[in-house]
């Protein structure tokens, strides 16, 4: 506790002589043991999967006896639920992309006047609804259309997060475009529509980006839309598999972790691979508005 | 009532009469409604549609029978009299409250000694720090599982970690017993919050100038006194927005608390949101469950006007 605040060593943001940053070895052994613990979960999630017999018995430490037994029988239990979930949460993304990147466009540049507030305070708004509410009466909605049970119904309703979320992000991003590049658009002839397309969404790639990553996660990992709008096991996304795994099979635990695992994938390679998109998607969608 | 008309009256005459460019201009206007258009009907339909569709079944009998008769009798009150005379009802709302206030204390706390320990430079730290989101971007219910496993009683990691203290003789009944469940819970639901708390923090440590450090260090405020005077209140308003958002976030948490106990051992976990499930798509009782979820909005909306005023500025933008 005694030094919360760090002693001057930082040179500040963008100056040239940048001050390469101190080694300090005992903060990175602090640091990787409270990774340790949080991530103590995900270790285990791996361990057990990795081990040949899951039962009710306590699981080794470390998988020494590897196995992937709890591998081929996920895949074989649940593989066509990750395909469910993966075609659900990419055209969560498309959609999500569609209805959103020009309303952010819209919002960042068009004199909307008292529109955009209305907007804005809309999707503020939306972030109270509780997803219980939605799917409540989604589901009499969507008996009555024959959505239940359908791709489409899933794609639309998991689209709920992600398209709220996207508006915001990418209205931040949009904003700080300068009008000057988008006039110039204008003057030399182009409308709206050319000006957004050649100009506007070549510039907000990064944005588009972020936005995709976290539309896909959101619908990827969402539980409660999977659980109230499907009543068969034709049409199921992983989130509910696993949901079910867990209450029918508790006693093997591989299948069950290894399940978890797989379901995990997508954020782990996001993380590894799109590291600096999704520190920007976490503070850009939540605060900075 | 006089006003009203007499506005209403002359407000035809306020439109600017069409000039030359008016064609151009129409169309320019249409453009710019069609780029907004489409996400204000979504925005409509998935969460305007369910909010006033909940309020309106609030105050029906809407069960299996009404998907085959499409009748919805209208009942009241009835179904408000039901859920809150319901013998739980007192233990959710309860839990609710100690859930959402125990998920909060803790993520935000760890969430911000975390962030004030990464804001110190080391090597790695940008590795590690991104690291830690990991338990906040895996599914919800994949996290659930493994806790399940974790928190076992005879097999469990925890418990066995605890076996191998000296002199403690502890062997906790995490999942299954009506005392602890709850603990289980929250304590589970503060690991997933922990990552967003922290990266929000951070952002919020980021912005802090250093020139304050120099300046503070120069009248002795280092360490402790350099937080209470300088970080603290420099970091207030990320601090509110955090406290706001986590706690409208937490009051409509469902997937933990299904995947780790489904609302049990005997309701001790359950909440308002994890009652108005199991009223509408166990029961199916929709009125009931419906009444629940409005009384969730109730709560939720409390704190919505306060995250709103603070977010008034963004607003008028």
């Amino acid at each position: 506790m005694s030094a919360m605040v760090p002693t001057r060593t930082r040179a500040p943001e963008g100056s040239p002589a940048k001050v390469k940053a101190p080694r300090r070895p005992v903060y990175t052994v602090i640091g990787i043991v409270i990774l340790a613990f949080m991530l103590f979960p995900l270790y285990w999630m791996i361990n057990v999967s990795l081990q040949p017999a899951g039962n009710a018995v306590a699981t080794p430490w470390l998988p020494f006896d590897l196995s992937l037994r709890g591998y081929t029988t996920a895949i074989s239990e649940q593989g066509r639920n990750l395909v469910t979930s993966l075609l659900i949460s990419l055209g969560s993304v498309v959609f999500s992309l569609l209805i959103a990147t020009p309303a952010a466009y819209a919002m960042a540049h068009f004199k909307l006047g008292r529109w955009a507030t209305v907007v804005l305070f809309g999707i503020l708004i939306t972030q109270m609804v509780p997803g219980i509410v939605v799917a409540n009466a989604l589901y009499s909605a969507y008996s009555d259309l024959g959505l239940l049970n359908t791709l489409g119904g899933l794609i639309l309703a998991d689209s709920a997060a992600g398209i709220p979320f996207s508006i915001i992000l990418m209205r931040a991003f949009m904003g700080s475009i300068p009008a000057s590049i988008v006039e110039a658009a204008y003057v030399d002839g182009a409308g709206h529509v050319r000006a957004f397309f050649s100009i506007v969404l070549p510039m907000s790639r990064n944005a588009l980006i972020t936005a995709g990553l976290f539309t896909f996660l959101f619908a990827w990992g969402d539980f409660l839309f999977a659980l109230t709008l499907t009543t068969t096991a034709d049409l199921r996304p992983i989130t509910l598999g696993l949901y079910t795994y867990v209450g029918s099979f508790v006693a093997d635990w591989s299948p069950i972790m290894a399940t978890a695992v797989l379901s995990s994938l997508p954020a782990i390679a996001l993380l590894v691979l799109a590291q600096r998109y999704v520190a920007a998607g976490v503070t850009g969608g939540a605060v900075k508005s | 009532m006089a006003d009203v008309a007499t506005s209403r009256a002359t407000s035809p005459s306020a439109l600017a009469p069409a000039g030359r460019g008016a064609g151009h201009k129409l169309r320019t206007r249409l453009v710019e409604v069609a780029f907004i258009v489409p996400a204000v009907v979504y925005l409509v339909l998935f969460f305007g549609y369910p909010v006033v569709k909940n309020v309106v079944m609030g105050f029906q009998e809407y069960t299996t029978k009404t998907f085959y008769t499409g009748e919805a009798p209208w009942v009241g009150l009835e179904n408000y009299r039901h859920v809150l005379g319901d013998a739980i009802f007192d233990r959710t709302l309860l839990n609710t409250l100690l859930f959402t206030a125990g998920s909060i204390v803790g993520q935000f706390v760890l969430g911000l000694a975390i962030a004030l320990f990464f804001h110190k430079k080391f090597a790695l730290s940008g590795v590690l720090r991104s690291l830690i989101l990991l338990p906040w971007l895996i599914p919800m219910i994949a996290g659930t599982a493994v806790w399940r496993w974790i928190l076992d009683t005879d097999n469990g990691a925890l418990n066995r970690i605890l076996g191998a203290v000296p002199f403690l003789d502890a062997h906790p009944n995490w999942l299954t017993s009506t005392s602890l469940a709850l603990v289980a819970v929250i304590g589970v639901n503060i690991w997933l919050g922990i990552p967003f708390n922290m990266t929000i923090l951070y952002g919020g440590l980021q912005e802090i100038p250093e020139e304050l450090y120099e300046a503070g260090a120069l009248d002795g405020a280092t360490g402790w006194r350099a937080f209470r005077h300088i970080t603290w209140p420099m970091l207030r308003p990320v601090v509110t927005v955090v406290l706001v958002l986590g706690v409208v976030y937490t009051l409509k948490v469902l997937d933990v608390i299904l995947g780790l106990t489904n609302g049990g051992p005997a309701n001790s976990t359950q909440t308002i949101s994890t009652f108005s499930y199991d009223m509408s798509f166990r029961q199916f009782d929709f009125g009931a469950g419906a009444a629940l979820g409005n009384i969730l909005i109730v709560i939720s909306l409390v704190f919505a006007v306060v995250y709103l005023r603070l977010n008034r500025k963004a607003v008028d933008e």
